[in-house]
């Protein structure tokens, strides 16, 4: 292979080299420094004069006289069924003090789009055990679905119950969980594996580590790792896969860091305007395909600054994912676990995962009512706040105290506090049965009859 | 000019531009990239450097490989076979790609539009002898419930018929030979980028009936109409834009998923074979054309997916078909363009999306109409399409820009969606302009009164927010009585009439009969309220009226009319019953 020396310019993570042969867009480079350790890096931009290459690690020690080895070939990474319960660097390097993986196979890590006609419609239910995802949220296999959450928010906690207590009722396919952390502290770090070897989940995990302290260029590899393995765990071995993403923040902060090193247009807040082209190059690598067993379900994490959801991160994932579960600062501090807000929360694919056949008829009923019930009597506390309680009306309090019963009763659980579908349901009924029954407008008088407690009692009183 | 260089070598490759030198082109040429021979379009030339958008990945892509010109501009195969199928932004079809290459999508692999070994039964409308000229309709072909309807290319002009076939052809046969030796085939091609002709363009006076008791009721569009749908993500841009190409009663649907979610995609693949057209009751995908460019599809193809859709609108127009299309999200579409753009090394304008974002979108949105076409029928191109404005605010570049062009604006809004009060369209902010020009129609085949209470409801609405921000600041309670029967009303038309379930089978499709009635429904409760109260009942008792609370259910039900006749009927009584008492 030819070294070249005829780096001319290095700025931020970018090396700039002259004179080459041909080199192909995007192709993996080693550069070879002066006391001759390797870096990695990628050709972004390439011409006759001059060929920019990305550098996946510090720059620290680049300069006119490294070596610049052009590989040939686009970057690979080598996948095999022995990478279930292993450790890997955010580049995919083992981290775990074990062999170098066994290659069963070596895939492109960018990953094609899936051919849309190819894909399945995702509609198997996902169990959480957490009410305010399962009931009013509901995941399905092949979906992706965001955790917004902000700084000094418990959205490891929920990740990781998440990860625990996920199932398919009534299933027993192969699961494994793919986990990439990109930027995060060490001390995230281990309460992740303390609580993944605490549950024995490692045994059916990889890990791709990228700490806060690891270079931030490597951000931009790291998930797209992950997703290679994840795919190749579903669509060839068969597994059912969750990815965990965390933090999607740091990965867009490397993201802009580039863009600024390229001196590019910036677009808003200085992100790059193919910022949302390169999110769903991340994101849309989840679903399932038809015929195939496997599939790949994503749920990454990512830091509002300032809880923004208006902030480009929010919103472009917003706008690619299948929803989002939003962590509220509010319902933390009033000491509610999960602090999930359900009102900015959505689930885009629930509507295809639930009712008769998939969970229970009445479950998006409930849901909707819910939801208006509870939104309804958030807004009366604004009022409440202004004229005081006594000044409304029996149904505007009967609203005001259904949306305490639902953060304390319905939102709040315990860490290990798995329930099921059912359990989710009833305890909705019970509190919706707290308000006058015609005020359940979104519910037919069918369905009421069948389920509502009072009914419900009746029957079996009778 | 005739091309004489046809063969150039890449310079630069850059993401999806590269730079060619050595290459003689004109703007917008359609050229194979590379030893793979990636599909790609000339966008920019400067001195000896041609630049060109590539459709494909270029991973792995070298300078000094081969460019080739093919001095075509990006065209579009039309003719029969086009209903039903599902396309990428350059009208690849997706189901041919997975034969070909698989479950994902690779690159180099070239499919065209149509199938070019499918035989189709030509029956011909006109016979040697006869006079036609371009867009003449000389034969029709049962394409599904659909007859697809064989039209002279607008190139091969005028002449009388020499000879004309009936039978079995596939789409490269000639069908007909005209006196001028013009031989004409069921296949057309048309570049993306230029409009079809027309005769000439009409006003816009039949209103698109969409089952959506919001938009058919306070802001309809007319066909051949313009409209946009802004708003923030999970506000139900895309059920909207969905439950439209499903129930619209335009009668052939052009669906552009444009820079979306691949599963979205699925979605409506799944269930649109399934769903009923409620005119024809046949399957829906039956009248459905789909392109889908995924997010994670080559950004240039996002680009071209908007043309190479409504171009295909464009030839069912002319047909005499009134065409809808759905364009989900335009904003997608100038991202790319923004992409593009910022690749080039151009100087942006707002917010970085190109100084032309502008002129694209109004060229775009123009391309929509009621028209009568060459064959002096009438036709039109509905076009839908969704904005989604960036944190929700209506005051950036693509939603301000579209909105000097469309005709109707329904305003999606997460606080409504929240609260899941869906569609989520905002009845404030909301506006269409065809309000006068469809007026005299609802006259004529709905109700003479319905202009009437359709302003009624609007006037309450509003009235409405103003009494919401009393309510906010001293509680309902401090209201006079009259306006406490106007927040009672204003809440039965928002949960009752506005309100509308696309999941439930019954009410996700209201036929105007039904607006109408459900309409008039609350108004009678109304008028009955405020004259029970001057009558003196007291108005807790006419706000909790038991009678009316089965009001809402009859949304749900398919043959509602006993159902509420008898609830109309029994408010009366009730109101009846309480002036009694007094």
């Amino acid at each position: 292979m030819k070294e070249y020396k005829t780096v001319t310019q290095i700025a931020g993570p970018l090396v700039f080299v002259e004179k080459t042969e041909p080199v192909g867009y995007q192709e993996l480079v080693n550069l070879v420094l002066y006391d001759g350790t390797e870096k990695r890096g990628q050709v972004l931009d390439t011409s006759d004069d001059i060929v920019v290459v990305q550098v996946f690690e510090t720059t620290t020690g680049i300069g006119k006289d490294t070596g610049i080895r052009f590989t040939g070939e686009t970057i690979k990474m080598p996948v095999g069924r022995d990478m279930l319960g292993r450790i890997l660097s955010g580049a995919g390097k083992p981290k775990d003090g074990g062999p170098d993986i066994v290659p069963e196979k070596r895939l492109e890590i960018t990953g094609a789009a899936i051919n849309p006609w190819a894909r399945g419609s995702p509609r198997q239910f996902i169990q959480t055990g957490i009410s305010t995802i399962d009931a009013t949220n509901t995941l399905v296999r092949g979906q992706k679905l965001p955790i917004f959450s902000g700084s000094g928010l418990p959205h490891n906690e929920i990740a990781l119950q998440i990860a625990r207590q996920a199932k398919v009722p009534g299933s027993d396919e192969p699961f494994a969980v793919v986990f990439a952390a990109m930027g995060i502290t060490k001390e995230e770090e281990n309460q992740f594996m303390a609580d993944f070897e605490r549950t024995g989940a490692l045994e059916h995990a990889v890990v791709f580590l990228n700490l806060a302290d690891d270079p931030a260029v490597e951000r931009i590899i790291t998930p797209r790792l992950a997703l290679t393995t994840a795919e190749y765990l579903a669509f060839e071995l068969d597994y059912h896969v969750l990815v965990i993403l965390t933090d999607m923040t740091n990965y867009c902060e490397a993201l802009r860091q580039i863009g600024a090193a390229r001196e590019e247009v910036p677009g808003r807040r200085g992100y790059p305007g193919y910022m949302y082209t390169d999110l769903a190059s991340i994101y849309e690598r989840a679903g399932i395909i038809k015929g195939k067993t496997g599939s790949v379900t994503q749920l990454s994490i990512l830091t509002m600054p300032g809880d923004d959801i208006t902030h480009p991160i929010p919103d472009l994932s917003g706008y690619i994912t299948e929803g989002q579960i939003v962590v509220n600062r509010d319902l933390h501090r009033k000491g509610i676990y999960p602090p999930i807000n359900v009102l900015p929360s959505l689930s885009r694919l629930m509507n295809l995962g639930i009712g008769k056949g998939f969970t229970r008829e009445d479950h998006k009923k409930v849901s909707d009512q819910m939801y208006a019930g509870y939104a309804e009597g958030v807004d009366l506390r604004g009022l409440v706040a202004i004229v005081g309680k006594d000044a409304l009306s029996d149904r505007d309090r009967g609203f005001l105290e259904f949306a305490d019963l639902f953060e304390n009763r319905f939102v709040r659980q315990g860490h290990d506090e798995d329930r099921t579908i059912a359990e989710s349901l009833d305890l909705g009924w019970d509190l919706l049965s707290n308000l006058p029954e015609e005020q359940l407008v979104r519910i037919d008088r069918e369905t009421i009859e069948k389920y509502h407690p009072k009914y419900r009692k009746a029957s079996t009183g009778a | 000019m005739e091309v004489k260089q046809k063969k150039g070598i890449l310079k630069r490759i850059a993401g999806p531009v590269v730079t060619a030198v050595n290459l003689d082109a004109h703007m917008y040429d359609v050229v194979k990239v590379g030893d793979e021979q990636l599909m790609g379009e000339v966008i920019k030339i400067t001195g000896d450097n041609v630049i060109i958008q590539v459709y494909e990945d270029t991973s792995g892509i070298k300078p000094g490989e081969p460019v080739e010109n093919t001095g075509l501009s990006l065209s579009v195969e039309l003719g029969p076979g086009l209903l039903t199928s599902i396309y990428d932004g350059i009208q690849r079809p997706l189901q041919v790609l997975v034969e070909k290459m698989g479950n994902f999508i690779e690159r180099g692999v070239t499919a065209p539009g149509l199938s070019h070994d499918k035989k189709w039964d030509f029956k011909p409308v006109v016979k040697t002898g006869d006079h036609i000229g371009p867009g003449t309709i000389i034969g029709e072909v049962v394409e599904t419930n659909i007859v697809h309807k064989i039209m002279v290319p607008p190139a091969i002009g005028s002449g009388t018929v020499k000879e004309i076939q009936s039978g079995s052809f596939t789409i490269d046969e000639v069908i007909c030979v005209l006196d001028t030796g013009a031989e004409i085939t069921m296949l057309q091609k048309w570049p993306v980028r230029v409009p079809r002709p027309v005769t000439e363009k009409l006003n816009p006076d039949i209103p698109l009936i969409t089952g959506q008791r919001i938009l058919d009721g306070l802001f309809p569009i007319a066909k051949g109409g313009t409209a946009a749908i802004p708003g923030p993500f999970g506000s139900g841009k895309t059920v909207t834009q969905q439950a439209l190409a499903k129930w619209s009663d335009a009668e052939i649907v052009v669906y552009i998923g444009c820079g979306e979610r691949g599963n979205e995609m699925t979605e409506v693949l799944t269930e649109f074979p399934e769903l009923e057209d409620p005119k024809t009751g046949r399957p829906l995908m039956e009248r459905t054309v789909l392109i889908a460019n995924t997010s994670n599809m080559p950004v240039a193809a996002r680009e071209a997916s908007v043309y190479t859709g409504i171009t295909i609108a464009e030839y069912f127009r002319d047909m005499g078909y009134d065409v809808s299309l759905m364009a989900d999200s335009t904003s997608r579409w100038a991202e790319a363009m923004r992409e593009i753009s910022s690749r080039l090394e151009e100087m942006p304008g707002e917010e970085g999306y190109p100084a032309y974002l502008a002129a694209r979108l109004s060229e775009f949105y123009e391309r929509a109409g009621r028209v009568h076409t060459l064959n002096k029928d009438y036709g039109s191109v509905t076009v839908i399409g969704a904005v989604s404005p960036p944190g929700g605010d209506f005051s950036e570049p693509v939603t301000q820009n579209t909105l000097r062009i469309v005709k109707c604006f329904w305003a999606l809004d997460a606080k409504l969606s929240q609260r899941r009060h869906f569609p989520a369209i905002n009845w404030l902010d909301s506006y269409s302009l065809y309000l006068e020009t469809l007026g005299p129609y609802y006259d004529q085949e709905v109700s003479p009164d319905w202009n009437k209470l359709r302003s009624w409801a609007m006037g309450v609405l509003q009235k409405e927010a103003e009494l919401q921000e009393i309510v906010q600041l001293v509680g309902s309670d401090a209201l006079p009585d009259e306006e406490q029967v106007t927040i009672e009303v204003a809440r039965m038309l928002r949960e009752i009439f506005l309100q509308q379930n696309a999941f439930d089978p019954v009410d996700t499709f209201c036929d105007m009969d039904k607006q109408f009635a459900i309409m008039k429904a609350i108004k009678q409760y109304s008028d009955q309220a405020y004259a029970a109260q001057k009558a003196g009942v007291m108005t807790p008792q006419i706000i909790g009226l038991k009678a009316k609370n089965d009001l809402p259910q009859i949304k749900f039900i398919k043959d509602y009319k006993p159902e509420l006749d008898r609830i109309l009927a029994s408010v009366e009584t009730e109101f009846i019953k309480l002036r009694e008492a007094v």
